[in-house]
């Protein structure tokens, strides 16, 4: 197994591992599962129902703490949730909070997540083509570099970026907080990989024997092979930069600009942990933010070619 | 992450592996192909650690005159290094973020590395739901996670015994961080390793049934040694993303008096920056940090990478 090339290894995990991640096993899970009893494996069972609850249950919590009036959150039982209708006032009072900036919070984000995922995917996937399917001068040593920007931590760089931008006026800006995050070393790094193991060289000679030229290959074929590779990095992107909290913390005063982390994290500093006029408004604003990415994510997951991370690394 | 692996596979491939069939073309394609990523690396990931090392040796001198005092930058050497070295804050909050991935690293590890062998083990049920409730905390950012365990931690609105409970305690603060820190990302890691798991061909487990080897033994002797690589490169992972804590103390920042505003490395380097306003200190930091974090990095990569090739040996 040690000897076996990387990127072929990569290949057959890619193409062994259910391609639409759902629960059906491969043909020869189905001859093992197939013929015992019936009996449910119960440990591992109950691990799993454990883990769900563990991950789940604080999310749901939420849903009930949304229920409540600021005051019911501290007089009734933490765990029952209250039908006073208070719930639909308490998302109400997010929506309108600020003159509804709540809103504004939630489309930065998306403005964030999406144009710097699709233009950093973008960037990757052209990037690890490049390098994946060429080898022109210099190549090998930009890849080891990509390699080794992997080990440099972005969001320890996020202050001296800010330091940068606000030498030259451009911080508290939408491209203060998309530029910093356009490239991604490991997505490059995944891209050439799954290049290398997925653009046959017999595909792109023939298409060269048809006169077409490298760009066309490029947008015609390569891009085309590297999808699943590439929906997976704009998912990586997407959830990275939708996530991210210390740059636009850095970057940005105008609370116009901020993502949904930020103005959520701006509503909850100056409530602390004293008086709390203003939990039931948090609580209903962290509801809000999480319901549409985990429906969104979740309705994804087929899309999510995880695969590609644990196949890219056995050597 | 797993960067030596995939350093060495690399070097591995070139040197040792079948000659890969690629024309030299003359083509400017691949450059052009290449050239924005290169530019924005330069930008923004060299260009700022340049310049934060450039600040991290320079200090503000105030010079009074006549005509009022000027403030200029001069250079200072590395008396902001041994500012930041002799400071016993730096050390104390470097401390805390160690006992934190002390806690949480293996945590993730073992949990994510459980749950996958849960969900692959045989005739277990309700995997389906498991799976994407397992994930399902990943979409939920670090710091909106924080505040959803705030409320759940907070003794006025705790369903999990706050009111008994002091979750925000001197020594409970460590556990509560890195338990939201490990829900955030465990979902995360089962997947990897679950889709490594998957990876491996199922005859490899038929001859240990028909030798009579029981579910457990199977995962702990046959499938656990196959998905060491996968397991390694989740916990130089977590490692990174413990070395790099920031989010989930600055949001329980607000409902916890024992998280301080330097609490952690991080919080320190950003404080430094934008409420101390000393910014060349903040940088030397950064830059102690930087180079701190890409050492230990090497340091478990490498690791990883032994324990792999011994295990596959």
């Amino acid at each position: 197994m040690t000897t076996v090339d990387p990127a072929r290894r990569g290949m057959t995990t890619i193409r062994q591992a259910d391609p639409d991640g759902s629960e059906s096993p491969g043909p020869a899970a189905a001859n093992l599962h197939a013929p015992r009893g019936r009996r449910v494996n119960l440990g591992p069972t109950i691990i799993l129902v454990m883990g769900s609850l563990y991950c789940v249950l604080p999310v749901l919590w939420i849903f009930i703490a949304a229920t409540k009036s600021n005051g019911q959150l501290f007089s009734t039982p933490p765990y029952l949730p209250v039908f006073s209708g208070a719930f639909w006032d308490n998302i109400k009072a997010v929506l309108s909070y600020d003159n509804g900036i709540f809103l504004r919070w939630a489309l930065n984000s998306a403005i964030y997540a999406i144009g710097g995922g699709i233009l950093s995917t973008v960037i990757a996937g052209a990037a690890g083509y490049a390098l994946g399917k060429y080898r022109f001068t210099g190549s090998r040593l930009i890849f080891r570099i990509i390699v080794a920007a992997v080990l440099v931590p972005q969001i320890l760089l996020a202050i001296p970026q800010y330091l940068l931008l606000a030498k030259f006026g451009l911080t508290n800006s939408y491209a203060s907080v998309i530029l910093p995050q356009l490239v991604s070393p490991f997505a490059i790094y995944l891209c050439k990989i799954y290049a290398e193991a997925s653009v046959p060289d017999e595909i792109m000679e023939a298409a060269r024997i048809d006169g077409s030229s490298e760009l066309r290959i490029f947008y015609s074929v390569g891009s085309r092979l590297m999808l699943p590779a590439l929906t997976t990095v704009l998912l990586l992107q997407f959830i990275g930069i939708w996530n991210n909290f210390l740059l636009p913390f850095v970057m940005l005063s105008n609370n116009n600009l901020y993502p949904l982390t930020l103005g959520l994290y701006g509503m909850i500093t100056p409530i602390g942990g004293g008086l709390a006029s203003g939990y039931s408004l948090v609580v209903a604003g962290v509801l809000l933010a999480i319901v549409p990415l985990a429906a969104l994510f979740l309705s994804l997951q087929r899309f999510w070619r995880l695969d590609l991370i644990s196949g890219s690394l056995k050597a | 992450m797993a960067i030596v692996p995939a350093a060495s596979a690399v070097q591995a491939g070139a040197a040792g592996g079948p000659p890969r069939r690629r024309k030299i073309r003359s083509s400017k394609l691949p450059v052009l192909l290449v050239a924005p990523a290169l530019v924005l690396l330069a930008l923004f990931t060299l260009a700022p650690a340049i310049y934060a090392l450039v600040l991290s040796l320079q200090k503000v001198q105030v010079s009074g005159g006549l005509l009022g005092t000027t403030t200029h930058q001069v250079f200072a050497g590395i008396s902001n290094y041994t500012a930041t070295f002799t400071d016993p804050e730096f050390w104390a909050s470097l401390g805390r973020m160690l006992i934190i991935a002390v806690i949480g690293v293996p945590a993730t590890v073992i949990m994510a590395t459980l749950f996958a062998l849960c969900l692959d083990a045989n005739k277990a049920r309700l995997t389906t739901f498991s799976r994407l409730a397992i994930f399902l905390p990943y979409a939920v950012p670090g710091v909106i996670a924080s505040l959803l365990w705030g409320f759940l931690y907070l003794p006025a609105t705790s369903p999990i015994g706050g009111q008994d409970i002091n979750y925000f305690g001197n020594r409970a603060i460590f556990f509560t961080v890195a338990n939201v820190a490990v829900w955030g990302v465990v979902g995360f890691n089962t997947v990897v390793i679950y889709t490594a798991l998957r990876a491996v061909p199922a005859d490899i487990y038929q001859a240990a049934q028909i030798d009579g080897a029981g579910e457990l033994k199977i995962a702990l002797r046959i499938k656990l040694p196959l998905i060491a690589p996968a397991v390694a490169m989740i916990s130089l992972f977590s490692v990174i993303g413990a070395l790099q804590l920031f989010n989930e103390p600055t949001a329980l920042r607000p409902l916890a008096n024992a998280i301080s505003s330097t609490w952690v490395p991080l919080m320190r380097v950003y404080t430094d920056a934008f409420v101390t306003n000393n910014i060349y200190g903040g940088a030397a930091s950064a830059f102690t940090l930087l180079v701190m974090t890409v050492a230990a990095t090497v340091l478990v990569g490498v690791a990883a990478n032994r324990l792999i090739r011994r295990s596959s040996r």
